[in-house]
């Protein structure tokens, strides 16, 4: 149960965006896609939900290509920052209309989230702020009957309030539907903990997959003297590099060797998954994730 | 409950020491019910699952217990054992950390002695 990406590749105006990107969503679970601008995040989640053609591999769910599959899609839902509705039309009204494209869609609980955001729902969709556009769109997102709920930059616009409002939710509705997210930010501190798995995709690859736990488990930064942390992380996987005055600090992704004796002036620390992403993800450093 | 979260520790292991010193703190007394798995993920942004493995810590070492379908509960003897394991780590904890701390302020062991006393 659950989806499998295989070996995805797309290439726009001669551009690769996407390199060969293999990995699995297992049912039940909340990922989160985690990349910079341009990364290809977007067009990941638009080829999974298929709403746009990968140049070569495939998409299944539970064992079955997405393509051209009613079943699947109906099973899937993506929530984009692509505003698909019509401008001119009141937010009741889509809700209606949603309603009777997706049979089960919970009009009730998509009113009632409407009401915890302060969404009036007589609105033309045209006359919503960015915010709002977010908030109408992630209500619908949650209310869709779908097993698999696909968020690209749910929270654009979002205020500190509705953020918290939506995590809140968010959560609320995992545990009553058991459903599976896949949500894409560049806010990771906010959502680190929410995230049970995490990809991170660099330049179109994917070079991180891994549980958040297991992944921060591997994740440390070595400070103190120049000289001495270089020497003890010879070897390591160095992802990158901080200086303050004369204290010298190495970030390392991968398992420190046990042997090695730590000198009394450096010590280890851990990093969180925003240090982790943003060491991993920048260009000027040499070092690799190492997968 | 207040919990403060950092990233210096997994989460799950912060979910179970905060239930821990709420225990120790009496914020929770014996047999008072805690919130739920699900009320815990909600209001602090955690995934249920990571919850549930720092509340399962608790229920394993018998500081927890699970009734089901009804919820969670502060264990009889629960204080007793909070205050047994912190005692037994008291040392190590604190006075390692207190001595090496004057030993690097270049305070004498009398003088050490002597401030305890008056914390006292």
């Amino acid at each position: 149960m659950g989806i499998e990406v295989r070996n995805i590749k797309k290439v726009f105006n001669k551009k690769t965006v996407l390199r060969d990107i293999n990995f699995e969503l297992e049912a039940g679970k909340i990922y989160g896609l985690l990349g910079r601008n341009g990364a290809g995040k977007s067009t990941l989640l638009s080829i999974i939900a298929n709403r746009i053609f990968s140049d070569s591999g495939e998409v299944l769910l539970d064992g079955e290509s997405v393509f051209e599959n009613d079943n699947a899609l109906g099973n899937m839902y993506l929530m984009s920052e692509r505003n698909l509705y019509p401008e001119g039309m009141k937010i009741e009204a889509i809700f209606k209309n949603t309603e009777l494209l997706y049979g089960a869609f919970d009009l009730g609980y998509a009113q009632e989230l409407a009401d915890k955001f302060g969404l009036d729902t007589s609105q033309k969709f045209g006359k919503l702020s960015t915010g709002y556009r977010s908030i109408f769109k992630l209500i619908i997102a949650l209310a869709v009957p779908a097993k698999y709920i696909f968020l690209d930059e749910p929270i654009l616009g979002l205020d500190a309030n509705h953020r918290e409002l939506f995590y809140r939710e968010l959560v609320d509705n995992y545990v009553k539907t058991q459903k599976t997210f896949l949500i894409s930010t560049h806010l990771i501190e906010e959502i680190t903990n929410i995230l049970e798995h995490v990809f991170i995709i660099d330049q179109g690859e994917i070079v991180v997959d891994g549980d958040v736990e297991a992944i921060l488990d591997k994740a440390y930064l070595i400070a103190g003297p120049k000289e001495d942390v270089d020497n003890y992380c010879q070897g390591l996987n160095i992802i990158g590099q901080e200086n303050l005055g004369s204290i010298h600090g190495n970030y390392i992704y991968g398992s420190l060797d046990d042997k090695r004796i730590l000198p009394d002036t450096v010590s280890i620390e851990r990093m969180d998954l925003q240090k982790l992403f943003v060491n991993l993800t920048n260009i000027s450093v040499k070092g690799g994730a190492s997968k | 409950m207040h919990f403060n979260f950092n990233s210096a520790e997994p989460i799950y292991l912060q979910v179970a020491s905060q239930i821990e010193e709420a225990i120790f703190t009496k914020n929770y007394s014996e047999k008072e019910q805690i919130p739920s798995t699900t009320e815990i993920s909600r209001d602090f942004h955690i995934n249920p699952a990571t919850v549930l493995k720092g509340i399962n810590l608790l229920v394993t070492s018998g500081l927890i217990e699970k009734k089901r379908g009804i919820g969670m509960f502060v264990a009889q003897g629960a204080y007793e054992k909070v205050v047994i394991k912190r005692r037994e780590l008291f040392f190590e904890d604190k006075i390692v950390q207190v001595v090496a701390e004057a030993k690097r302020l270049q305070i004498s062991e009398d003088e050490l002695i002597d401030l305890i006393k008056r914390g006292f």
